[in-house]
């Protein structure tokens, strides 16, 4: 029983030393903002010290699982909401957060700037804040020990060159997964001679395979970074080559990977002020700060996505490696909403069962 | 109810309570708010989902894939389990510990091993092309039910072979040894002898097996290639992605009525079987018949082969043998490059998991201890004993939404509580804890307490000398899986919205959700860390247990 106390005490002593200490008060107690986001959110120490400083504030962030977590998360405690702010809605659940009616409009000074395609809710319930572009990646030395140029359209990827070697996250279960399904939908609309579903009818006789995240599909199953899984095309960022370049640590000069152009979708990202805070002033204030120029030029080597302001500049290795694709896909966020449910479940049917 | 019974109950209150404002409460909020809400359902109900040739589809692929799991898992788990308790062998206690490392592991991280191995480009095909010729790689085994199974196996087995094990460490070998005189072989022995006597702690181990990969999630999405969906899957994408939470919570109550009719069928299974007394400090010998070596040996190529290379693959990976200093992203978990907020230096979430595992495991034993105390003297407990089990089968996702909607009041404002994480493993670990410690409760041999009692113990000293030294192998391993439990974070990552304490876990996921060569190596050197912290603590809990 001793040995037990012991290692009680032990276990307790060097635990506690670990988690650090509280930090200390300032004279005027500050007041607490807390930001409710997805686990993909960053941002740098010194930005949100700024912010903290000038509002004499500080800044609590709750992650709270996925983006489509996060959001019916919000949804379920509306009557006691867990945050002042949200961030992390994209286009594809913009319909389902403002039906949900859990946000306060606010029209920010700071979107005068700010270029009106990003703008999709009228009202300014939700600001846009980045975006960015799933789309393919390939591994440029698997392509080129075979002698394979990249597939030169979404079409492209149904020949027999291809077969078994893409690999796509289940829209089910993964927010980049369904952004490639909507891109296919709005390739080839429904209605049309060949349409979305005969594409993915193609593409499962050709061997794509479904992995549930994109970490899996990515790391495990894709040859082009460091996992070397077994196939040379996955779903991915336009952001990512660049990625592997700045986290190669100077020893790549270049990507071992690059985009698939046509293959794009756009997401835009949001920030909203949640319905019920007692901090609305405060609120305000971190919307236009996300807005600002200091929080967007540390948008996109923290969370590799593009900020929404033009005159933001862009870091060294966006600009060689990471630039926005040419041309992109999208639909217009009532049609996700309507259709998003029925089109997951009719893809289920045609790539898995 | 009479007197008695009460007083036998009362001990077990305090874990009764826990689990009726932890478990129950929000489940019965999540599920009110469910299928009552017109903006998250319409109108779906268990009678309705179950009349839906699909999900009984689910439900039925979902039991016997379990049921597959949990046989396949006890065929290799028994003969490893025998051989640990049975026989002393160069560094077994390395071998145990390593056991129950798997446990631990993200589910990301144990498909990254597998497909180093046993992936189309992995070490195994290549070896086999190259021996034999090949153009295509032998084994396909990426995106199938085999490796579901296997993964079931490499993340089970050590629940089998602690429970199952903690339980024969103190066995009397008497009775095998008068059936061995009258002339049975050993075959017999093991069959007619053994595995009845160590019937209880074999349902235990089973029961937990098929629970756990009955509620199969991460395996079964990664491994099995997005093709199979069980029960648990299906609730996740329901809430999470349709938020169509009439049909999670259906599903989830589905999913509860199967929990608790294997929990109450393996409670039935276990109080039918008559109980040999348990002695003390049964010594371990070495193997000396060619037979037993053959199992000592079985089971350690067992352990090398399925656990221990998978595992070894990734700290193999951890390194960068591509020139530069090898351990590069371990030096690299210590800055913070970019500056960034949510920077996690290793001995945070080192600490952190740590803090939390003991938080859990204290808290486990807390409310565990009495409540198996008042269990083992309960006649008719079975109903109780599954309803204990219940935690264990039921869908983290449904739970984790029941905390934020049954928390939303002060006092009970938990939802950001960094409070809920230890609560929340709790919840796992306490069904472990009640499984894995029952059977040897039950053994508890009352002579030897009477008689230490009629030479003029105390029952302080009946406690330390008669009491401690027969249930300390089984708790230890119940203690070692509460633990474990949460330091692998079981479920909590889909709980609540919480605050910056991040956990060794935490950080490997963070690490796996953007690109580039420095956050996987990363990932695996915070994996191999995590490994070396799980297996370390499993020893050390076990080098510390009273004896």
């Amino acid at each position: 029983m001793r040995a037990y106390s012991l290692l009680l005490l032990t276990t307790f002593v060097l635990s506690a030393c670990a988690i650090q200490a509280p930090p200390p008060r300032a004279p005027a107690q500050p007041r607490t903002l807390t930001v409710m986001t997805h686990d993909s959110f960053s941002a740098s120490e010194a930005v949100i010290a700024e912010f903290e400083q000038t509002h004499n504030a500080k800044v609590v962030v709750l992650k709270s699982g996925d983006a489509g977590s996060t959001l019916n998360k919000a949804i379920l405690s509306k009557d006691a909401p867990l945050a002042d702010v949200l961030y992390g809605v994209d286009n594809t659940f913009l319909g389902r957060a403002l039906a949900a009616d859990i946000l306060e409009p606010y029209s920010s000074p700071a979107l005068a700037a700010i270029p009106d395609r990003f703008k999709l809710d009228p009202q300014n319930r939700l600001l846009p804040v980045d975006y960015g572009h799933v789309m393919i990646n390939y591994d440029k030395a698997f392509l080129q020990a075979k002698g394979l140029n990249p597939p030169a359209s979404l079409r492209a990827l149904t020949e027999p060159q291809w077969k078994g070697l893409l690999v796509v996250e289940n829209p089910a279960t993964s927010s980049p997964g369904l952004a490639f399904l909507l891109a296919t939908i709005a390739a080839f609309p429904e209605g049309s001679a060949y349409d979305w579903r005969q594409f993915w009818r193609d593409l499962r006789a050709n061997e794509v395979y479904v992995s549930p995240d994109w970490s899996d599909a990515y790391y495990n199953q894709f040859s082009g970074s460091s996992g070397k899984g077994p196939r040379p095309l996955v779903v991915s960022y336009a952001t990512s080559p660049a990625a592997e370049v700045f986290f190669s640590e100077g020893k790549l000069q270049a990507p071992p990977t690059g985009n698939v152009e046509g293959t794009a979708f756009e997401q835009i990202e949001f920030v909203g002020i949640l319905k019920g805070t007692k901090n609305r002033d405060l609120a305000e204030k971190w919307v236009d700060f996300m807005l600002s120029r200091r929080f967007q030029e540390d948008i996109p080597l923290q969370m590799f996505v593009y900020p929404v302001l033009p005159e933001a500049a862009l870091p060294e290795v966006f600009v060689k490696f990471g630039q926005p694709p040419a041309q992109f896909f999208t639909l217009p966020t009532a049609e996700i909403d309507r259709g998003r449910e029925r089109w997951i479940e009719e893809w289920e049917r045609i790539v898995l069962k | 109810m009479r007197f008695g019974t009460v007083k036998h109950i009362a001990p077990a209150m305090p874990a009764l309570l826990f689990l009726a404002v932890f478990f129950a409460w929000p489940l019965i909020e999540i599920g009110r708010v469910s299928f009552a809400t017109a903006a998250f359902g319409r109108g779906a109900t268990p009678l309705t989902v179950l009349g839906d040739p699909a999900y009984l589809g689910i439900l039925a692929f979902t039991c016997w894939q379990a049921a597959l799991s949990t046989l396949l898992t006890l065929l290799a788990g028994l003969p490893i389990a025998l051989a640990f308790a049975r026989y002393r062998f160069a560094g077994q206690r390395f071998w145990r510990a390593v056991a129950v490392v798997p446990f631990v592991m993200p589910t990301v991280v144990v498909a990254a091993a597998f497909s180093a191995l046993l992936g189309p480009r992995g070490a195994v095909n290549q070896l086999l092309q190259s021996l034999f010729g090949l153009e295509q790689p032998p084994i396909q085994l990426l995106g199938s039910l085999p490796l579901v199974l296997l993964a079931h196996v490499f993340y089970n087995v050590a629940v089998v072979i602690r429970v199952v094990g903690g339980f024969l460490t103190n066995l009397s070998p008497h009775l095998e040894e008068a059936a061995a005189n009258l002339g049975a072989n050993r075959w017999q022995v093991a069959r007619s002898v053994l595995l009845p006597l160590a019937l209880p702690a074999v349902g235990a181990a089973a029961a937990l097996t098929f629970l756990f990969t009955f509620s199969s999630f991460g395996v079964m999405l990664i491994l099995g290639g997005a093709r199979f969906a069980t029960l648990e899957v299906e609730i996740y994408r329901q809430a999470t992605q349709m938020l169509r939470l009439d049909v999670a919570a259906s599903l989830a109550v589905i999913q509860m009525a199967v929990t608790l009719l294997t929990g109450w069928a393996s409670a039935r299974l276990e109080a039918g079987v008559p109980l040999e007394a348990q002695s003390i400090g049964q010594p371990r010998r070495r193997p000396s018949t060619p037979a037993e070596r053959a199992l000592v040996w079985g089971s350690l190529a067992f352990v090398i082969l399925v656990l221990l290379t998978p595992m070894a693959t990734l700290v193999m990976r951890s390194f960068d043998w591509e020139g530069g200093p090898p351990w590069r992203y371990y030096a690299a978990l210590g800055q913070n490059v970019r500056g960034a907020l949510f920077f996690v230096p290793p001995q945070v979430a080192i600490g952190n998991s740590l803090l939390f595992a003991f938080a859990t495991m204290l808290l486990t034993m807390l409310l565990g201890v009495p409540l198996v105390y008042a269990l083992a003297r309960l006649r008719r407990g079975q109903l109780l004993e599954a309803i204990l089990l219940l935690p264990l089968g039921s869908s983290a996702v449904a739970l984790g939404l029941g905390f934020l909607v049954a928390f939303d009041q002060p006092p009970l404002d938990l939802r950001t509580s960094v409070v809920l994480l230890p609560i929340a493993h709790t919840l796992v670990a306490l069904p472990f804890f009640v499984r894995a410690a029952l059977p040897a409760f039950r053994a508890l041999d009352q002579r030897l307490r009477e008689a230490a009692r009629g030479l003029g113990a105390g029952p302080l000293q009946v406690m330390r000398h008669i009491d401690l030294p027969l249930l300390a192998p089984s708790l230890t391993a119940a203690a070692i899986f509460a633990f474990a439990v949460s330091l692998g974070e079981f479920g909590a990552s889909l709980l609540i919205a919480r605050p910056e304490y991040p956990t060794m876990p935490v950080a490997i996921y963070r690490f796996l959700g953007q690109p580039g060569a420095l956050n996987y190596g990363q990932a695996l050197a915070m994996s191999s860390l995590l490994m070396l912290v799980t297996a370390s603590s499993a020893a050390l809990i076990e080098w510390l247990r009273p004896r």
